[in-house]
């Protein structure tokens, strides 16, 4: 079942076409990624997908259901890029504000908050103000009270941005827990590697529009190079032949990009042919950071404004 | 609706728990009632200050040797023997602070008294000397004229005349004066506190904006929601602090007395003080104020919120924007000021009728008689302003709130206030 469908959603600014007709779907309990260079429209998309803009045209449909923003806002938990927390508040005080400002009652906002408190170890920051924390600290605060709440859709835009490895860990592990518990995780990055380790299906944005829409490893077979490491004991010589070229040769590994209509196993039976003893071969996949910039290179690094 | 009262909450809480709130509201009251206190204690006691001051009357305007002033603790002596230049580097020495000289006058055009002192002569000082010395010249003329000084006396005693205000449950002892401070203070107030207020309002807003966590709440209740629970929540830190003021008010018009029994005999000014207090309206003019700071506080508010949703943490910015608003207001006070004198002058009514200045116009005509039609249309007008003005301001808001980087033009925020949602 999909938990969100977007369809053909516009937006336009006075001078942008923020968001220019995307379509996609997110599956329940998946973990979704949304990509795409600096203003490409993501974080446009996602203040409809929160429910703070409404589009010009499209639809957006949430649980099977047309999206309403104040009433499927408290089954969303949305942590915006910019980090938003009233410096001057008590860190407890200021938690339990954020759940019932989602529709939590005091008592069940207060048991909830103290449970994540305990979890990620800040207990002691209770009676702290947010102005006392450092940038990671605060986005550890800042996660809980994005998904206190236990929202079914959380919205996490750059989660890892100023965290060190060891609470970038920790949140990281805590996203795939609520992903497991079926809870539905749109996240939005630049990072690639983080989205290859985190992400099941990813769609890319450019310039407002969708241009790529697929599961990692569907991408990845898409855009694949038939390029293959071949490990090999000996170095061979005079590799001459129609079935590939050498892209790159070392001592023990060769790496080969196959002609169009051969297989590996035509490339095996060549080397085993010329008796060259092979320890590996594998296919080498590309990774999404090599796509994303194939993808976005050669059109304008920066936004231009236009006409509408 | 839970989701509004929890932004009231807050914006109440976190404001009245601070140490500031407390200081504000507490202590600036206790101090300026200490001051009150002083003055009055100092009046009570009167002048110590002594002092001795000689007359040299070369023109014989002066009959005794010496001369005592009723109420004044200075006292004058006639010296003689002794010219004006003789007597300047003598004066000091023989324990006078001051000398009067007075030379050979015309009665009728008299010039050259002057009076000689090693300081420049305090003004209540120079004061009792002008009294003496036109008495003095007032007296000769009298006898000049053929007319007993003291039956003059007898026939030009001032006549006064007291003011009754007449109302329904009985005539009272009214007081201009008090009339006229109450009404300043009731209209100073609501100056004051819808600036402070709005002030806070607009920071409070700008605050929400550059933190960035208008985005979360927005989330989850609506931009106008945010706004109003802002705006009321403050307006509520506002009525608190009034109410605080009211209660150490009345305690210390009760504690008074107690420290200063001799302030609160018959006929002392405290004692006239509250018996002018008495004479007003004091139950209506409580409700207009009420109204009127509620109903001014609001519709300005909107607008600070209006300013604050659309500026960056740049200050400079927030000055410009506020500076149109702060105008009327400003104006308001002005009108205010006149209407104290003329209740009912066309400006005052004007003024009291224009919904931007009439928080503040009314407050200077409240002692008087308002014909009903003037409050009836002036408070209409009012919360149609505010109805008028949030509808407007928060469609401003809900678009600049969310708008980061160069601050909009007037023209654009123009569009935001009138685009269809």
């Amino acid at each position: 079942m999909n938990l969100l469908e977007v369809k053909n959603v516009q937006k336009y600014f006075a001078t942008q076409k923020a968001v220019d007709d995307i379509s996609f779907t997110i599956e329940k309990g998946s973990i979704f990624g949304l990509l795409g260079p600096n203003g490409a429209g993501k974080t446009t998309l996602l203040r409809m997908i929160t429910g703070i803009f409404y589009q010009d045209s499209g639809d957006i449909t949430f649980q099977g259901k047309p999206f309403r923003a104040l009433e499927d806002a408290a089954n969303i938990g949305y942590m915006p890029e910019e980090r938003g927390l009233y410096k001057k508040m008590k860190i407890g005080e200021q938690a339990i504000y954020l759940a019932r400002l989602k529709g939590l009652s005091k008592t069940e906002a207060t048991e909830r908050v103290k449970e994540w408190f305990a979890r990620f170890e800040m207990q002691s920051w209770w009676n702290k103000k947010v102005e006392d924390l450092s940038k990671g600290m605060s986005q550890k605060l800042q996660f809980v009270t994005t998904v206190l709440h236990k929202p079914s859709l959380i919205i996490l835009d750059e989660p890892f941005s100023g965290l060190d490895p060891v609470n970038a860990n920790l949140i990281k592990d805590e996203i795939f827990k609520l992903a497991k518990n079926g809870s539905t995780i749109i996240f939005s990055t630049h990072r690639m590697e983080q989205v290859e380790e985190i992400c099941d299906h990813i769609i890319l944005l450019n310039k407002g529009k969708k241009i790529l829409d697929g599961t990692i490893r569907s991408v990845k077979q898409e855009f694949k190079d038939n390029v293959y490491q071949v490990g090999v004991s000996t170095r061979p010589e005079d590799l001459a032949t129609y079935l590939f070229d050498v892209v790159e040769h070392q001592p023990d590994q060769l790496l080969i990009k196959l002609a169009h209509d051969s297989t590996p196993n035509d490339v095996l039976s060549y080397f085993i042919g010329k008796n060259i003893p092979i320890t590996s071969f594998n296919e080498v996949m590309p990774s999404l950071n090599d796509i994303f910039i194939k993808l976005v290179e050669g059109t304008q690094a920066a936004r231009q404004f236009q006409k509408i | 609706m839970n989701k509004i009262g929890l932004i009231i909450g807050r914006e109440y809480f976190t404001r009245v728990k601070k140490k500031s709130f407390l200081l504000t509201t507490i202590l600036v009251p206790l101090v300026i009632l200490g001051f009150y206190v002083a003055i009055i204690a100092i009046a009570v006691k009167g002048g110590s200050d002594k002092q001795l001051i000689g007359i040299v009357d070369e023109g014989g305007i002066f009959s005794d040797s010496s001369i005592v002033v009723p109420g004044s603790t200075t006292s004058f002596k006639l010296i003689k023997n002794e010219t004006e230049n003789s007597f300047i580097p003598k004066y000091k020495s023989a324990g006078y602070s001051a000398f009067i000289y007075v030379p050979k006058i015309a009665l009728d055009a008299p010039s050259g008294i002057v009076l000689h002192s090693t300081a420049s002569a305090s003004m209540s000082t120079l004061k009792t000397v002008r009294m003496l010395v036109n008495g003095a010249v007032q007296n000769k003329r009298l006898v000049a004229g053929g007319i007993d000084p003291v039956k003059f006396r007898a026939i030009s005693a001032q006549v006064n005349v007291e003011n009754t205000i007449d109302t329904n449950d009985g005539s009272k002892k009214g007081n201009t004066g008090v009339a006229y401070g109450f009404s300043l203070a009731c209209g100073m107030l609501i100056y004051l506190m819808m600036i402070i207020y709005g002030t806070q309002v607009m920071r409070g807003v700008t605050e929400e904006k550059t933190n960035r966590i208008a985005e979360v709440v927005i989330s989850s209740v609506k931009p106008f929601e945010l706004m109003m629970g802002k705006i009321i929540g403050i307006g509520a830190v506002g009525l608190t602090q009034f109410a605080i003021w009211i209660l150490l008010a009345t305690a210390g018009t009760q504690l008074v007395p107690l420290l200063i029994p001799a302030a609160a005999g018959q006929g002392s000014m405290l004692t006239t003080f509250f018996q002018g207090l008495a004479s007003l309206p004091l139950l209506k003019s409580g409700f207009y104020f009420l109204f009127y700071f509620l109903g001014g506080y609001l519709t300005y508010a909107s607008l600070f919120a209006a300013v604050g949703s659309v500026v960056s943490e740049d200050q400079q910015e927030a000055q410009q924007l506020m500076f149109p608003i702060l105008m009327p207001i400003i104006l308001g006070f002005v009108i205010m000021m006149q209407a104290i004198n003329e209740p009912n002058s066309s400006l005052a009514v004007f003024g009291s009728l224009f919904p931007l200045t009439s928080p503040i116009v009314m407050m200077g005509r409240i002692t008087s008689e308002i014909p009903l039609w003037q409050v009836a249309a002036s408070m209409l007008l009012l919360v149609g302003c505010f109805l008028f003005l949030t509808w407007i301001t928060g469609k401003i808001y809900r678009t600049g709130i969310l708008m980061y980087g160069k601050k909009p033009s007037w023209k654009e925020m123009l569009k935001w206030a009138f685009r269809k949602s």
